[in-house]
C-alpha cells in the first residue's frame, strides 16, 4: 500500500497567514468557552493583535529575508513580493476596518430575531450582541490573504469561499435597515455561489487541457504551443467569470451596490479596499502567471471588460441618490482602472515590474481612501441610522465643515485630483498602460492607448459625481431636520485620521510608498 | 568680469538642516490654523518663537557659511526627489540666500512681535499670525531653494498669503477687493514665470540653478527667457507695468504692510533676477536693459504717485514702487548693481518696515485714521513713534552717512556710469521727488497743527510696539554705511552673483553724488514751503491735471480697465454668447446623453438576484464566445 508522502510546510514563510488563521480559530473558542460578558473584552485585543502581530511578520520577513524565491508548501501558495505586499496592505486594511467594527451601534442584537417583532426589541433591551464578527472577520481576512497568494487554482478556490463565507454572513447583520441588510446577503450568498461555480467549472476544464491545476505547470503546458484547446479557452473564460465576479468587473457587477448598500458600513469598508485588493491580486496571479503565455487571447477580452467596467461604473454612478452606492459603483469604475493595469504587460520582465508596481501602488492608495469615505458615512447618521440619502448631505458642510472637508479630499482623491494619492495611482497606471502600449511594439499598442482615452473620459464622467456631491454639501442650504453628525468615538477618528494622512501625504510626497511597490515588485510573481 | 563660483553638495552641520528654516514657521502656520480656536490663547506666542527659531537657524547657518573659504560658501543640500527625472527639491545655502534668509527671518520676527501689540483687539489674532508664519516658510522657500520649481512653490506661497493677509478684514469690501485684485495681478506675472521656467526646461533640460548652464544656447532664447522672468518679477515687486496692486493692498493690517508689501516679498522680484542673473541678464544684454528701464520707470511712477496721497500708507506704498524701482535698476548692471541693489533691498527692508511700522503706530494712536490732513503736530505726543520715523525718513531721502545714502547713491552711480547714463540721471530726478514726497509726509503728520478728528487723543503706543521700531531705526542708520563703506556686502556676495573686473569703491565727492545731494534738498525745502511753514488744510484742494494724474496713480488702474478689462469683458461677452449657442448644446447634449444612459442603464439593477444571476450568464457567454473568436482568429 502506498504511503501518502507527508507535505512540507513552510511555518516561518506562512506564519503572518497563520497567525490569522490560528487568532480566528482562538476566537471560535472564545464563543465556546467563554462567558457572554468577557467575549468583547477578549476578542478585540485577540483581533487587533493577532492583526498587528501578522502585519510584522510581514514587514520582519520583507525586511530579514526579503521574497522567498519559490512557492511554498509544496507549491501551492506563493509569498513573494507582491504576495508579501498585499497582505501588509489587506493587514492594514482589515485592521483599521475592525476599529470601525468596534464601534457601537453597527450591528444587530440579535440576527435571528426577525425584524419589526418583539424578539428584536427584547434581544434590544437585553444589549446583546454578536460577538461571532470578531473571529468570522478574522476568517474572511485569512481568506483574503490566501486568495492573492495561492499558486495552485483548487487552493484558490478555497481561499475564495473562506473569504466569501464569512462575509455573506456579516452582511447581513446591520443593526438598521435590516430587511435590506439580509436581502443584501441573501443576494451576495446566491450570486457568490453562482460564480464559484463558474470558476470551480472552469478550473475543471484548464485541469482536463493541462492536467494540473497548478499554476506553474499550467503556464508550462500552455508554453509548449500547439493548438489551442476550445476546452482551454472556455475554462480560461470561466475562470475569469469567477475573479471578475470578485472584483466587481462590468458584466458581473450587479451585486455591488446591493450589497455594498445592505451590508453594515464598516463591513462595506472591509469589502470595498481588503476584498478588492486580494482579488486584483488573484486576477495578477492567474492571468500574468498562469495563463501569461496566453496573453494575446485574453488581452482583447480584458480589454472589453475593463472599459465597459470604467463606463457602467462612472455612468450609473451619475444617477444614484444613496451614498453608498454611489461609492458602490465609484468602486466598479475604480476596478475598471485597476483591470488597465493587469493589461500592461510586456515582454521584458523590468517593465512588467513597473506595471505591476503600479498596480500596488493603486491598491495601496485606494484602499485607504476607502477606508476612510465609509468611515466618514458611518458618522453621519439620523433618527433610521446612517443618513443614507444624497439629499440628507446637502448643507453638511455648513454645519461641520471639518467632516464635510475630510469627505470632499476623499471624493476628490476618488476623482484623481492632483495633491491627492488618487493622482498619483491613477497616473501611474495610465503611464504604465501608455508604455505597453508604445513599447511592446504589437497590435495592441494602438488598443491600449485607446484604452487609456477611454479611462480619462471614464475619469472625467467620474469627476462629474464626486464634485457634485461637494457642491452639495457646500453650497446648498442645510436642511432644517437634517442628519447629526455623531462625534466618532476613537477608533473612528483614527481611521479617518489615517485615512487622511496617507491620502494626503502621498499625494505631495509618493516616493517612499512608489518605491515599497516597486520593490515588492522588482521579482514579479514566482512560479 | 567672473562668474559665480561652483556650487558644492553638502551635507551636516547647521546648513544641513536649513530645512528647518522653513520647516519651523510650517509647523506654527499649520498649528495654528489646524489647531483652530484651542490655540488662541498662545498662537501668537507659537508664530513668534517660530519665526525667532527660523531666525536662530538662519544666524548659525550665517556664521557656518562664514567659517568656509570664500570659494567654499555656495553649499547645496540635497533634500528629496522631488518629481522623479525632471526635480530634485534641494537647498541652496549660499551667500545671497543667507543674506534673504536674515532679512525675511529677522525684520520678520520684529514684525511678528510687534503685531502682538498692534492685533491686541482682534479676535483673529490668531488666525493672524498662522498667516504671517505660512508666509515666512513661503518666502523662505522662495529663496532658499536651489531649483525653479522650489522657487516658483514659494512664489505661490507668498502669493497666497499676501492674498489672505490683505483681505484679512474680508467683510470690509474694500479689503475683499484690493485680496483678489492683489491676486489677479500677480497671476499675470506668475504666468511669465511659469512660462519661463517651461522654455528654461525644453531649452536647456533642467530647473536647477547648479546644473543650469546656458552657454550655447541662442540669444533670443536668452531674452526671451529673461523677459518672461521679468514679467514675473514685475507682478510680484509691482514694477510697471503690473503696478497697480500694491496701493489696493494697503488694506491689509499695517504689519502685513511693513513685512510683505515693502520689507521682504515684493522683493522677491529682485532676488528672481539677481539669482537669474548670470544666466539670463548678463550686462548689456537686451533682457538687461527691459530691466533697467522697467526700473527707472517705475521709481519714478512711485514717487511722483507718493506725492499726490494722502493716505499715509497709500502714500508708503507709492515709495516702495519707488524704491524696488531703484533695486530693479541697479540689478540691471551685472554683479556691482548686484550688490547695491541688494544693499538697496536690505537698508530699504529696514527703513520702510521702520516707516510702515511707525505709520501703524500713529493709525493706532489715532483711532485708524489713514488721513494725513486729520494729523499734524502729533511730534509731542508720540516721542518714539515721531524719532524713529524721522529717522526712517532720513535714511529713505538719502540724508549722509544714513543707511539710504550708501546704497542709493551706489545705484545711481552704477546707472550714471553704464551705457545708458540718462536712466542714471532720472534716479537722481527720482530722489529729488522722494526728498519732496517724504519730507510732505513728515509734516504733515508731526509738525504744523493739529487737524485731528473730533474725540482723537493719539498717545504714544505699548513698548512691545515701540522697541521694534527702535531696532529697526538703528538699523536704518548703521546698516548702510556697514554694507557698503568697505564694500562688504559686495565681497560677501561675489561667490553667489559673481565679481566685476573692477571692484567698486566707495567716494562720496563725485559729480552725481553731490547733484543728488542739492536735488534732494530742493525737494525737502519745497515740502517745507508747501507743508510746512503752510497751512494744510482738512480737505484736498482740487489740484491741476498733473496733481490728479498722480492721485489717479498715473491713471493706472484706468489704464488696465481700458485696455484689458473692457476689452475682456467683451471677449467674454461673446464667448458666452457662442458657449450658450454652441458649445452648450454640444456639452449639455453630451451630458444629457450620459445622464439619459445613466437612467436607462440604471433599469437593469433591478434588485432581483435572478436578474443579476440572468447578467452573470450572460455575461460569461460573452466573455467565453469572445475568447473562443479571438483564440480562432
Amino acid at each position: 500500500m502506498n504511503k501518502i508522502p507527508a507535505p512540507t510546510i513552510e511555518y516561518g514563510t506562512l506564519a503572518p497567514m497563520l497567525l490569522v488563521f490560528g487568532a480566528a480559530v482562538l476566537g471560535v473558542l472564545v464563543e465556546a468557552f467563554a462567558p457572554r460578558y468577557l467575549r468583547k473584552s477578549i476578542h478585540v485585543p485577540l483581533t487587533l493583535l493577532s492583526l498587528a502581530g501578522a502585519f510584522v511578520l510581514v514587514v520582519v520577513q520583507t525586511m530579514t529575508k526579503g521574497a522567498p524565491t519559490a512557492p511554498a508548501a509544496m507549491g501551492a501558495v506563493a509569498v513573494d513580493g507582491p504576495a508579501l505586499f498585499l497582505w501588509g496592505v489587506i493587514l492594514v486594511l482589515a485592521f483599521v476596518s475592525v476599529l470601525l467594527i468596534n464601534d457601537e451601534g453597527q450591528f444587530v442584537a440579535s440576527a435571528a430575531a426577525v425584524p419589526g417583532t418583539a424578539a428584536e426589541d427584547e434581544a434590544e433591551a437585553e444589549g446583546r450582541a454578536h460577538t461571532e464578527i470578531y473571529p468570522l472577520v478574522l476568517f474572511a481576512v485569512g481568506g483574503m490573504m490566501l486568495f492573492p497568494a495561492s499558486n495552485d487554482l483548487l487552493v484558490m478556490f478555497v481561499a475564495l469561499e473562506v473569504m466569501s463565507l464569512p462575509l455573506y454572513l456579516l452582511c447581513g447583520l446591520a443593526r438598521r435597515r435590516r430587511l435590506l441588510s439580509q436581502e443584501a446577503a441573501m443576494k451576495y450568498f446566491l450570486l457568490g455561489a453562482f460564480s464559484s461555480a463558474f470558476f470551480l467549472y472552469g478550473t475543471a476544464l484548464v485541469y482536463g487541457y493541462a492536467g494540473s491545476v497548478d499554476l506553474a505547470k499550467i503556464s508550462d503546458a500552455l508554453g509548449t504551443g500547439g493548438v489551442l484547446d476550445p476546452l482551454l479557452l472556455a475554462g480560461l473564460a470561466l475562470l475569469g467569470v469567477g475573479l471578475m465576479f470578485k472584483v466587481g468587473a462590468a458584466p458581473f457587477q450587479a451585486w455591488k451596490p446591493d450589497v455594498y448598500q445592505g451590508a453594515p458600513t464598516p463591513i462595506t469598508a472591509l469589502m470595498a479596499s481588503g476584498v478588492l485588493v486580494a482579488a486584483v491580486g488573484a486576477v495578477l496571479r492567474v492571468l500574468w502567471v498562469g495563463l501569461g503565455n496566453l496573453d494575446w487571447d485574453w488581452r482583447p477580452v480584458m480589454w472589453g471588460v475593463a472599459a465597459l467596467t470604467m463606463i457602467v461604473g462612472s455612468v450609473l454612478a451619475i444617477t444614484q441618490t444613496e451614498i453608498k452606492r454611489m461609492l458602490a459603483y465609484s468602486s466598479i469604475a475604480h476596478a475598471g482602472f485597476l483591470l488597465i493595469g493587469v493589461l500592461a504587460t510586456f515582454d521584458a520582465a523590468e517593465q512588467n515590474a513597473d506595471s505591476l508596481s503600479a498596480i500596488l501602488f493603486y491598491l495601496l492608495v485606494y484602499g485607504f481612501t476607502t477606508v476612510g469615505a465609509f468611515a466618514v458615512v458611518t458618522m453621519v447618521r439620523e433618527a433610521g441610522g446612517e443618513a443614507g440619502h444624497l439629499s440628507r448631505w446637502a448643507g453638511l458642510g455648513k454645519r461641520s465643515p471639518m467632516l464635510a472637508g475630510v469627505f470632499a479630499f476623499f471624493l476628490l482623491a476618488f476623482a484623481g485630483i492632483p495633491l491627492t494619492s488618487g493622482f498619483f495611482g491613477k497616473y501611474a497606471v495610465f503611464v504604465a498602460a501608455l508604455r505597453s502600449g508604445s513599447e511592446s511594439g504589437d497590435s495592441m499598442g494602438a488598443w491600449m492607448t485607446g484604452l487609456v482615452v477611454v479611462a480619462v473620459l471614464a475619469s472625467a464622467i467620474a469627476a462629474f459625481f464626486y464634485v457634485r456631491v461637494i457642491v452639495l454639501m457646500f453650497f446648498s442650504e442645510p436642511l432644517a431636520d437634517g442628519p447629526t453628525v455623531a462625534s466618532p468615538s476613537a477608533g473612528t477618528a483614527a481611521v479617518i485620521a489615517l485615512a487622511l494622512l496617507v491620502t494626503a501625504v502621498v499625494g505631495v510626497y509618493p516616493q517612499p510608498i512608489l518605491d515599497i511597490a516597486h520593490q515588492a515588485a522588482s521579482g514579479l510573481f514566482v512560479r | 568680469m567672473q562668474t559665480p563660483t561652483d556650487i558644492i553638495p553638502h551635507t551636516g552641520g547647521v546648513i544641513g538642516v536649513a530645512w528647518l528654516m522653513i520647516a519651523l514657521p510650517l509647523l506654527g502656520a499649520a498649528v495654528l490654523l489646524i489647531g483652530g480656536r484651542r490655540t488662541d490663547r498662545w498662537g501668537h506666542l507659537l508664530g513668534v518663537a517660530m519665526s525667532l527659531g527660523s531666525f536662530v537657524v538662519a544666524v548659525l547657518a550665517l556664521v557656518e557659511l562664514l567659517g568656509l573659504g570664500e570659494e567654499q560658501r555656495r553649499r547645496a543640500i540635497e533634500l528629496y526627489d522631488f518629481i522623479p527625472g525632471m526635480v530634485k527639491m534641494g537647498l541652496l545655502v549660499d551667500p545671497l540666500s543667507v543674506s534673504f534668509a536674515l532679512l525675511i527671518t529677522g525684520v520678520g520676527s520684529l514684525i511678528h512681535i510687534y503685531s502682538i501689540g498692534y492685533m491686541a483687539h482682534d479676535p483673529a489674532r490668531r488666525r493672524f499670525f498662522a498667516y504671517l508664519n505660512l508666509f515666512v516658510a513661503a518666502m523662505l522657500l522662495l529663496v532658499l531653494a536651489d531649483n525653479y520649481v522650489g522657487l516658483f512653490i514659494g512664489w505661490e506661497g507668498v502669493g497666497l498669503a499676501s492674498y489672505l493677509l490683505i483681505g484679512f478684514w474680508y467683510f470690509k469690501p474694500s479689503a475683499a477687493v484690493a485680496a483678489k485684485k492683489a491676486f489677479v495681478v500677480n497671476r499675470v506675472g506668475d504666468f511669465g514665470l511659469l512660462v519661463g521656467m517651461f522654455v528654461i526646461w525644453t531649452t536647456f533640460g533642467t530647473l536647477t540653478f547648479k546644473d543650469l548652464d546656458v552657454t550655447g544656447a541662442s540669444n533670443g532664447t536668452l531674452t526671451a527667457i529673461g523677459l518672461l522672468l521679468l514679467l514675473g518679477a514685475c507682478g510680484k515687486s509691482a514694477q510697471i507695468p503690473l503696478q497697480s496692486w500694491l496701493l489696493d493692498a494697503m488694506e491689509g493690517p499695517t504689519p502685513v504692510s511693513a513685512l510683505i508689501h515693502a520689507a521682504t516679498m515684493v522683493t522677491a522680484g529682485v532676488y528672481l533676477v539677481v539669482r537669474s542673473g548670470a544666466f539670463f541678464f548678463p550686462v548689456g544684454s537686451g533682457a538687461s536693459l527691459a530691466v533697467a528701464i522697467v526700473g527707472a520707470a517705475t521709481l519714478l511712477a512711485g514717487a511722483i504717485i507718493g506725492c499726490a496721497k494722502d493716505d499715509i500708507k497709500k502714500g508708503l506704498a507709492g515709495s516702495t514702487m519707488s524704491q524696488i524701482g531703484y533695486m530693479m535698476l541697479g540689478a540691471a548692471f551685472g554683479p556691482v548693481g548686484y550688490a547695491f541693489a541688494i544693499g538697496h533691498l536690505f537698508t530699504h527692508g529696514f527703513f520702510k518696515a521702520d516707516l510702515f511700522l511707525g505709520a501703524g503706530s500713529v493709525m493706532h494712536g489715532m483711532n485708524d485714521e489713514v488721513d494725513m490732513r486729520k494729523y499734524g503736530g502729533l511730534f509731542p505726543k508720540m516721542r518714539i513713534t515721531a524719532i524713529t520715523f524721522i529717522i526712517g525718513y532720513l535714511a529713505i531721502i538719502g540724508f549722509p552717512l544714513l543707511s539710504g545714502y550708501f546704497t542709493k547713491d551706489g545705484i545711481i552711480e552704477t546707472a550714471v556710469h553704464s551705457d545708458y547714463p540718462i536712466l542714471g540721471w532720472l534716479a537722481v530726478l527720482g530722489a529729488g521727488i522722494t526728498g519732496f514726497y517724504m519730507s510732505r509726509m513728515v509734516f504733515m503728520t508731526f509738525f504744523g497743527k493739529p487737524r485731528w478728528a473730533e474725540g482723537a487723543h493719539p498717545h504714544e503706543s505699548p513698548k512691545v510696539m515701540t522697541i521694534p521700531l527702535i531696532i529697526l531705526s538703528i538699523g536704518s542708520i548703521f546698516l548702510g554705511g556697514y554694507l557698503v563703506v568697505n564694500q562688504t556686502l559686495y565681497h560677501w556676495l561675489s561667490p553667489a552673483v559673481g565679481a566685476a573686473a573692477e571692484a567698486p569703491h566707495f567716494d562720496p565727492f563725485t559729480t552725481p553724488g553731490l547733484v543728488t545731494l542739492a536735488v534732494v534738498a530742493a525737494g525737502v525745502l519745497l515740502a517745507w514751503f508747501m507743508y510746512g511753514r503752510a497751512e494744510v488744510p482738512q480737505t484736498a484742494p482740487a489740484g491741476n491735471a498733473l496733481v490728479t494724474f498722480a492721485r489717479r496713480d498715473l491713471y493706472g488702474d484706468a489704464l488696465n480697465e481700458s485696455l484689458f478689462m473692457r476689452p475682456g469683458q467683451w471677449l467674454t461677452r461673446l464667448a458666452v454668447f457662442f458657449d450658450n449657442r454652441g458649445v452648450d448644446g454640444l456639452v449639455n447634449g453630451l451630458a444629457a446623453t450620459i445622464g439619459g444612459s445613466s437612467g436607462r442603464l440604471r433599469r437593469l439593477q433591478t434588485g432581483f438576484a435572478r436578474t443579476y444571476a440572468l447578467s452573470i450568464l450572460f455575461g460569461a457567454a460573452l466573455l467565453t464566445g469572445a475568447l473562443l473568436l479571438v483564440g480562432n482568429l
